[in-house]
C-alpha cells in the first residue's frame, strides 16, 4: 500500500498536501483499493466552501457511492476535471494525477488534528486487521 | 448468441404497419415546425416479430423456471389474469369518461379497495400509487400531512431499521425528513433499546418491514408499535412481504397506521420485466382523509366519505358474498370518484394502474379468503423447508423459523475466494434464476431466497440439490464458479466499462 | 387448491423435514391473539365463473370499441398494431423481473436499450431512462433532477398553466416536503382563455429558479413555434435554470423535437405509443435529457458493454445513483420502471418506423383540423383554439358541457370531449376535443351531425344533470 510521506491524513482516508496557504487533496491508495474500480467522481464547483469533515465529493464504483470529506476547511479554487473523463486515474495514481481539488486553507491549525504518514500507516494496518470492507 | 439491434436490421423505406389513407381534406402543415429527420428503425412486420421473439428467448421468466428472487415474490402469474385485463370492456375505456358509463370499472376498483381493507384491517385504501416505492412515498407524505394538520411541526426524523429496503430512506428524504437508522438485535428483530433511545417528540414515525428483509417476523412488533405511538409517531408498514401474512395477521391489528401493498408481489400480477406494478396504500381511520385520490366511493356517500372502519368492510363483503344478481348490479350502479378531504394530492395522473388492479382482483376472487391463507401458509412452509435443506451446507446467520423467505450468509466458509456472486452465477448453469444477492446489507455476502407458494416440493428439492452441489464445487473447483455462467446467451458482462463510459443509446453511423 | 401444487401428504413430509407437527407452528412469532384472524371475502370462483363475472362487469362499461371517442386530455385512443400485444404477451418478457442478472436477461435489457435509443431519437436528446410510472410522475422526476443539478441550491419551479392539470398537481404532491415554491400556473395568466403568456413566465425567472416547464403541444392542443420556444430556452439558461418540455410522443413523429429548441429535459406520457388506454393505467412516463445530465437521471438505465468473450451485451448501469445504494442520499426513490409498457412502446415505434409514425401524426393533424373547421361552422359553437394545434382543440359549447356530453353518450353513442370547466373555471362551457387516426371522416361527420342536433334537441330541457367528479 502506497503512502506519501509529504502528506497528512484524515481518518476517512483523504490525504492533504500543503502548498503555501493553499492545499491539494485526494483519496489514499488504501481508499481506492477498498472501493475497487472507480467509475465516476463527482466534484464540487470552484468557489464552494466546505468546513473540515464536510462531504465535498462523491466517488462511485460499480456498486457503491462513497462520500469524500474535506480534511481541513477551505474554499475550492481548482478542481481536477480530468477525473470526469478518466475516473480510473483514482485507481492508478491516487496521490498524483488523481488529486481531487485545490483549495485555500481556512485555518492552518486544523492540520494539527490530522495524522502524519507514519501514524496513517499504523492506522490502516489496524483497519485491515479488523477485516471486512 | 446475440441479436442485432433493431436499428441494425433497418432498411430505408420499410414500414411494419399498414395505416388508412387520409379521408379528410388536408390542412397545410405549419411553417417552420416540421422536423427533417427521425432516426427510427424501418423494418417489416416479420422483422419485428422475429427480432422480439428472439430477444424474448434470451430471457428467464417465472414461466421458464424457479425464480427465488428474495423480496420480489416471483410467484406464478395465473393466465386468467391476463385474459381478464385484456377484456375490451375494461382495456378500451377512457379515464375521463362519465362515471355513469364506467360503473363496471368503478365496481371492480371499489371492491378491490374493500378486499384490501379486509385483508389488512385498515379503514381506507387508495389504489392510485403505481408501485411499491410509489406507495412508500405516498405513505410518508400521509404521515407528514397528518403531523402538519395537528400543527406538530417539530417532527423531523423518520426511524428506519438497518435491514430496510433502500427505498425507505430514499422516500423519507424526498419528504424532507432525516433518516435515523435503528439497529437490529442478535435475533434479527429491531433492537428495542436502540429504538427506545431514539423515540422522542421529533419522531415522525418508524418504517417497519414485517416480516423483515431477513424473512423474520419481528417478535416485538406490538412493543415497537407502542413505543412509536407513545412518542407521537406513526408506524409505517412496508408491505413488500405481505405474502407471508394473508389470513395470518392483519397489519392494522398489529399496530400499523399505514402500509403499501405490492399487487405485483402478493397478488400475483406479473412483474413485467420491471413493471408495471401497483402499490395501493391502506391507512387507519385517523389518516383516511389524507389519502391520495381520487378513490372510489358510493355515489350516495356524503362528501368526504373515504371508507368506514374495518368492521364496515366485513359487512360489505358479507353482503356481497358470491352474489351477482341484478339487484347487486343496481346497487353497484352508484359509484363515483372522490378526493379525500385533506388529500396529499394525486401521486400520478388518473386513478392507478387499472390493468394491474384487474389482475389482482381476479386473483383474490379465484382464491377467496381460504385460498389466500393457504397461499401464505404454503409460502412460509416452502421457505422453511428449503432453509432446512440448506442450513447445514450454507451459513445461516439467523437460525429461527422464517416466514416466506430466508437469508443465507454466503458460500461455505471453506470455499476460499468464492463469493456470493459466484454461487449466483453458477446457479444459472443449473437452470435456475439466482436469488437476491448482497441484500439485506446487514448480512455479509447475503443470499436471500424466496421460493413462493407456487413451487412444488420437487422443484425445491432440485434447487436444494443444485445449491448443495455448488457448495461442493466451490471447494473443489472454485474456477468453475468464477467463470460461471457457462450456458447463458452471454457470459459475465463488464459493468465497469459500462459505467465509466456509458453508452445509453444507439447512435446512427455518421454519413460522409 | 388453485396455484399451489402441494398434496396434503407432501405438506406433511415437508413439515416432518422441518421438524414441526403442524403448519400453524411456523407462525409462533405472530402474537397469538391476533393470529389467523377472520377474513371475509367472497367465496372462491372457478376460472369459468370469474371470467363470466368479469365479462359482465366489463360490458357494463361504455367502451371505445362500441362508442365513438373524441376524448383525449392525456389518455389517447390510438391504433395499436397486432404485433404489439403479441410481443408483450410472451411470458419470457412479462414473467421476468428487473434484469438484475444480465446473463439471463438480455431480452429485457436489449429491448430497453432500443427503447432508450428510440426515445432519444424522438425527443432530440442524448440520454433516456427505462421509463417512469407515467407522464405526470416523469415531470415530477424532472423537477427533482433539476433541483439535484443545482445541488439543492435552487428552490423555485415555474410551471406553465397550459401543462396538464394532473401533472401540475402531481409535481406539487411530490415536492410538498422539499421546501420548493411552485409558481406560474395560475390560469388567470392565460391570454384569451387558453393562450400561454410566455413573457409572464419569463418574468418569473431568477437565480433561485431550478427549472421552467412547458408542455408542447399544450394541454389545449396548441403548439408554440420552435423559434419562440428557443427564445424562452435562452432566457431560462441565462437564469442558470433548466428548460423542461413535456410533449405528446406522437406529435414528435412530425414536429420539431424539443432538443432542437433548447430543452434540457424532455418528458411525456408514453401511452400513445402502443399502450392500451385501460382507464388510465398502466402507462409509462418517458424521460430524456442532454448527455451532461445523464448521471443525475433517476430510475433504471441500460448501457452497452461486452462480456468476457468480447461479445456485445447490455447491463443496468450507473446504478450507484439509485436508492438501493445511495439510500437517503438518492435524489429519487424510484425502484422499478414500466418495462412492459416501454416494451410495447418500443415495438410500436419499431413497427411504425419513421414513416409510419409520421403518417399517424399527419392523420391526427388533418382529421383534427377537419373536425375543428366543421364544428366551428356550426351555429352556437365557437372554436376557441387558434393555429397551430395538433390533435386536440377547444370548442365553446352552446350548453353546459356535461349536459351535452350526456346527450351525445345516451342518444348518439359518442364519448364527447373533456369538460374544461372542471379545472379551469373561466373555461366553463368549453370542451377539449381530441381526434386521432381512429376517427374516420364518417365518425367526425356523425359527431358534427350530433352537435348540430344537440343544439336544438336539448333546448328547453329542464335543468342540467351534473356529472363528473
Amino acid at each position: 500500500m502506497k503512502i506519501d510521506k509529504d502528506c497528512r491524513y484524515a481518518e476517512t482516508h483523504e490525504w492533504v498536501r500543503v502548498e503555501g496557504n493553499e492545499a491539494v487533496t485526494g483519496i489514499t491508495d488504501y481508499a481506492q483499493d477498498q472501493l475497487s474500480d472507480v467509475v465516476y467522481v463527482e466534484l464540487p464547483e470552484v468557489g464552494d466552501s466546505f468546513a473540515k469533515g464536510e462531504a465535498y465529493a462523491t466517488v462511485e464504483s460499480v456498486k457503491t457511492a462513497s462520500e469524500v470529506y474535506m480534511p481541513i476547511g477551505g474554499e475550492i479554487i481548482e478542481i481536477n476535471s480530468e477525473l470526469e473523463a478518466e475516473p480510473q486515474l483514482v485507481n492508478e495514481d491516487p496521490f498524483g494525477a488523481a488529486w481531487f481539488v485545490r483549495f485555500t486553507i481556512a485555518d492552518p491549525s486544523e492540520l494539527d488534528d490530522l495524522m502524519d504518514a507514519d501514524a496513517y500507516e499504523k492506522f490502516i494496518a489496524a483497519e485491515g486487521a479488523k477485516g471486512g470492507h | 448468441m446475440t441479436e442485432p439491434l433493431i436499428f441494425e436490421i433497418s432498411s430505408p423505406g420499410r414500414c411494419g404497419a399498414s395505416l388508412p389513407a387520409c379521408d379528410v381534406p388536408r390542412t397545410p402543415l405549419p411553417a417552420g415546425m416540421v422536423r427533417d429527420d427521425l432516426s427510427l428503425p424501418e423494418v417489416s412486420e416479420v422483422d419485428v416479430i422475429r427480432h422480439y421473439v428472439r430477444l424474448s428467448q434470451l430471457n428467464y421468466g417465472v414461466d421458464k423456471g424457479f425464480y427465488p428472487l428474495g423480496s420480489c415474490t416471483m410467484k406464478y402469474n395465473p393466465k386468467v389474469n391476463e385474459v381478464a385485463a385484456r377484456l375490451p370492456g375494461f382495456a378500451r375505456t377512457h379515464p375521463y369518461q362519465d362515471p355513469d358509463s364506467v360503473q363496471g370499472n368503478l365496481t371492480l376498483m371499489f371492491e378491490l379497495q374493500e378486499y384490501l381493507k379486509e385483508l389488512s384491517g385498515f379503514a381506507a385504501v387508495s389504489l392510485q400509487p403505481a408501485a411499491g416505492a410509489h406507495g412508500e412515498l405516498t405513505g410518508v407524505l400521509i404521515i407528514r400531512a397528518y403531523h402538519q394538520s395537528r400543527g406538530d411541526s417539530k417532527r423531523t426524523k423518520m426511524l428506519i431499521p438497518d435491514s430496510a429496503h433502500g427505498t425507505n430512506p430514499a422516500s423519507t428524504s424526498m419528504c424532507g425528513y432525516t433518516t435515523v437508522e435503528i439497529k437490529s438485535d442478535a435475533r434479527g428483530n429491531v433492537d428495542l433499546e436502540d429504538l427506545r433511545a431514539h423515540c422522542d417528540d421529533t419522531v415522525a414515525g418508524l418504517m417497519l418491514t414485517n416480516p423483515n428483509t431477513l424473512g423474520l417476523f419481528d417478535e416485538h412488533v406490538l412493543e415497537i408499535a407502542d413505543l412509536v405511538h407513545s412518542c407521537g409517531g406513526l408506524l409505517y408498514g412496508d408491505g413488500a412481504n405481505f405474502n407471508a401474512l394473508m389470513g395470518i395477521a392483519k397489519p392494522a391489528q398489529l399496530g400499523f397506521d399505514v402500509m403499501h401493498f405490492n399487487l405485483h408481489k402478493t397478488f400475483s400480477t406479473p412483474h413485467g420485466g420491471g413493471g408495471p406494478g401497483s402499490g395501493p396504500v391502506g391507512v387507519s381511520q385517523r389518516l383516511a382523509q389524507f389519502l391520495p385520490g381520487p378513490i372510489v366511493v358510493p355515489a350516495m356517500a356524503e362528501d368526504g366519505w373515504v371508507g368506514g372502519p374495518a368492521e364496515h368492510a366485513d359487512e360489505h363483503a358479507e353482503e356481497h358474498t358470491g352474489k351477482h344478481t341484478e339487484e347487486h348490479a343496481e346497487e353497484c350502479h352508484a359509484l363515483r370518484l372522490a378526493m379525500p378531504k385533506h388529500s396529499i394530492g394525486r401521486v400520478k395522473s388518473f386513478y392507478g394502474n387499472f390493468g394491474v388492479l384487474i389482475k389482482a382482483y381476479t386473483y383474490i376472487r379465484v382464491l377467496g379468503a381460504e385460498g389466500l391463507r393457504q397461499a401464505s401458509q404454503d409460502a412460509v412452509l416452502n421457505a422453511n423447508y428449503l432453509m432446512h435443506r440448506l442450513k447445514d451446507v450454507y451459513p445461516l446467520p439467523y437460525d429461527r423459523t422464517c416466514m416466506h423467505e430466508f437469508v443465507l450468509g454466503g458460500p461455505p466458509p471453506e470455499a476460499e475466494g468464492v463469493h456470493t456472486m459466484d454461487v449466483a452465477k453458477r446457479l444459472m448453469d443449473y437452470g435456475f434464476h439466482p436469488p437476491t444477492v448482497y441484500f439485506p446489507l446487514i448480512v455479509h455476502e447475503a443470499i436471500m431466497i424466496e421460493p413462493t407458494e407456487t413451487e412444488s416440493k420437487a422443484t425445491l428439492d432440485a434447487f436444494a440439490e443444485a445449491m448443495i452441489k455448488i457448495a461442493e464445487e466451490a471447494v473443489i473447483d472454485p474456477d468453475l464458479l468464477h467463470s460461471a455462467p457457462h450456458v447463458t446467451p452471454v457470459t459475465r458482462l463488464d459493468e465497469t466499462r459500462a459505467a465509466r463510459r456509458p453508452r445509453l443509446r444507439w447512435v446512427p453511423p455518421r454519413q460522409d | 387448491m388453485t396455484y399451489v401444487p402441494h398434496s396434503q401428504a407432501e405438506r406433511q413430509a415437508m413439515l416432518a423435514a422441518i421438524g414441526v407437527d403442524r403448519v400453524e407452528d411456523l407462525f409462533a412469532d405472530v402474537p397469538e391473539a391476533l393470529r389467523f384472524p377472520k377474513v371475509s371475502l367472497p367465496e372462491p370462483l372457478s376460472e369459468l365463473e370469474i371470467l363470466q363475472e368479469l365479462q359482465w362487469m366489463s360490458e357494463s362499461n361504455a367502451d371505445l370499441d362500441h362508442y365513438a371517442c373524441f376524448l383525449g386530455a392525456g389518455a389517447y385512443n390510438h391504433y395499436v398494431p397486432s404485433v404489439v400485444d403479441h410481443v408483450i404477451s410472451r411470458s419470457e418478457f412479462y414473467t421476468a423481473y428487473t434484469p438484475y442478472q444480465p446473463e439471463v436477461s438480455q431480452g429485457t435489457l436489449q429491448t430497453i436499450f432500443e427503447y432508450q435509443s428510440m426515445i432519444c431519437a424522438l425527443t432530440g436528446m442524448e440520454a433516456a431512462n427505462a421509463s417512469h410510472y407515467d407522464g405526470a410522475t416523469s415531470m415530477a422526476e424532472a423537477v427533482l433532477m433539476a433541483v439535484a443539478v443545482s445541488r439543492g441550491r435552487r428552490h423555485k419551479v415555474i410551471l406553465s398553466p397550459t401543462i396538464h392539470p394532473e401533472y401540475r398537481e402531481t409535481v406539487r404532491t411530490y415536492t410538498q416536503g422539499m421546501g420548493l415554491t411552485v409558481v406560474g400556473d395560475d390560469p388567470g395568466k392565460l391570454r384569451e382563455g387558453i393562450d400561454l403568456d410566455l413573457e409572464a413566465l419569463k418574468a418569473l425567472l431568477d437565480s433561485d429558479t431550478a427549472c421552467l416547464i412547458v408542455q408542447n403541444p399544450d394541454f389545449f392542443g396548441q403548439m408554440e413555434s420552435p423559434a419562440v420556444l428557443q427564445e424562452l430556452a435562452d432566457a431560462v439558461h441565462e437564469a442558470g435554470a433548466m428548460f423542461v418540455v413535456s410533449a405528446d410522443p406522437i406529435s414528435l413523429g412530425l414536429f420539431t423535437p424539443p432538443g432542437d429548441y433548447g430543452a434540457d429535459i424532455v418528458v411525456g406520457e408514453g401511452q400513445p405509443l402502443g399502450n392500451a388506454i385501460s382507464f388510465g393505467g398502466p402507462y409509462l412516463g418517458y424521460f430524456a435529457c442532454k448527455d451532461q445530465f445523464k448521471r443525475k437521471i433517476a430510475g433504471r438505465l441500460v448501457g452497452e458493454t461486452v462480456d468476457t468473450h468480447g461479445r456485445r451485451g447490455f447491463v443496468l448501469t450507473l446504478v450507484a445513483r439509485e436508492q438501493h445504494i445511495r439510500r437517503e442520499k438518492a435524489t429519487s426513490n424510484i425502484c422499478s420502471n414500466q418495462a412492459l409498457c416501454a416494451l410495447a412502446a418500443g415495438v410500436y415505434l419499431a413497427t411504425l418506423g419513421k414513416r409510419g409514425l409520421r403518417t399517424v401524426a399527419e392523420l391526427c393533424y388533418h382529421k383534427a383540423h377537419y373536425a375543428a373547421s366543421q364544428i366551428a361552422a356550426l351555429e352556437g359553437y365557437e372554436l376557441v383554439s387558434k393555429e397551430p394545434f395538433f390533435k386536440e382543440f377547444v370548442v365553446r359549447f352552446p350548453r353546459p358541457v356535461s349536459e351535452l356530453n350526456s346527450y351525445l353518450l345516451d342518444e348518439w353513442g359518442i364519448i364527447g370531449g373533456y369538460d374544461l370547466g372542471r379545472v379551469y373555471p373561466h373555461l366553463a362551457g368549453c370542451a377539449l376535443l381530441c381526434v386521432t387516426e381512429m376517427n374516420s371522416k364518417g365518425e367526425i361527420d356523425y359527431l358534427v351531425e350530433a352537435l348540430t342536433t344537440a343544439n336544438f334537441q336539448i333546448e328547453g330541457s329542464a335543468g342540467s344533470r351534473e356529472v363528473g367528479s
